[in-house]
């Protein structure tokens, strides 16, 4: 099921300063809800979430219930070489996705 | 004579204007953070005190909705190895969990910016702190009138 989605630009210079766009379809539950039944909604919302290029950890964050609903996160990283971008997460159910987009870098 | 004969009308309102005006302003200024935040900033920062500039966050002042508010941090460094922004903390002041998130960064990130949606349970203050390689901190804030909190988010056991 692909839930995450990553955007970077098709083709960068080598050096080149570019932003990635995440969007995570994840419901984020607070833990603070309850269902008609009057029962608490178990907290669930991603956790932890890794950015990886061509195998090296660029980009790291820890998120909590304070971020929105189908999580949407952008940061910056430098292109150098071909390859892949990798971004994995895993949530409070202990679910772990991860997705990857070739990078093209012209020489 | 009365102790108000040369008290002209126009600086009688000029007068009542500024009192007014100057705890809003004084609301403005960037180290006023909120001290049931310190503690959390002491973990982040590792004792170092937080100064203001250097970091630019950016919400809007007024959100219809409490659930997803749009959230922009930036901070000036030029994410060289010898110097670059290590992490960024995003701290809430009335949300039931007052950390929002945490974003790790390093010299490969060319530019630290970090682009988000953050929930908010209450019209509030939202700090931002940037701890920099050499363990310097600098920070900036925001106030955000929500006029619809998130849902959900006032959680009884916090």
């Amino acid at each position: 099921m692909a839930n995450t989605r990553i955007q970077i630009p098709a083709v960068l210079q080598r050096g080149e300063v570019f932003e990635v766009r995440l969007l995570i379809r994840h419901s984020m539950e607070t833990g603070g809800r309850h269902d008609d039944t009057g029962r608490p909604i178990p907290r669930n919302v991603v956790n932890q979430l890794l950015c990886r290029y061509n195998g090296v950890e660029i980009f790291r964050a820890d998120l909590f219930p304070g971020i929105a609903a189908n999580p949407y996160l952008t940061f910056f990283t430098t292109a150098e070489a071909s390859g892949d971008l990798e971004v994995s997460w895993r949530d409070d159910a202990g679910t772990e996705e991860s997705e990857r987009v070739p990078v093209v870098v012209k020489e | 004579m009365s102790v108000f004969a040369n008290c002209s009308r126009r600086g009688f309102c000029l007068g009542m204007l500024s009192a007014v005006l100057a705890p809003l302003l004084h609301m403005r200024s960037a180290l006023a953070l909120p001290d049931k935040l310190t503690p959390l900033i002491r973990e982040a920062t590792g004792g170092a005190e937080p100064k203001a500039g250097r970091v630019k966050l950016t919400l809007p002042p007024l959100a219809e909705s409490g659930n997803s508010v749009v959230c922009k941090v930036h901070v000036e460094s030029p994410m060289a190895p010898e110097d670059h922004v290590t992490s960024i903390h995003l701290l809430s002041e009335k949300n039931p969990r007052p950390v929002i998130a945490r974003f790790y960064l390093g010299p490969r990130s060319g530019r630290a910016e970090i682009n988000t949606r953050i929930r908010l349970a209450a019209s509030q203050q939202v700090v931002a702190l940037a701890v920099m390689k050499d363990g310097s901190c600098w920070t900036d804030t925001a106030t955000v009138i929500v006029t619809a909190a998130a849902c959900g988010v006032e959680s009884k056991e916090g």
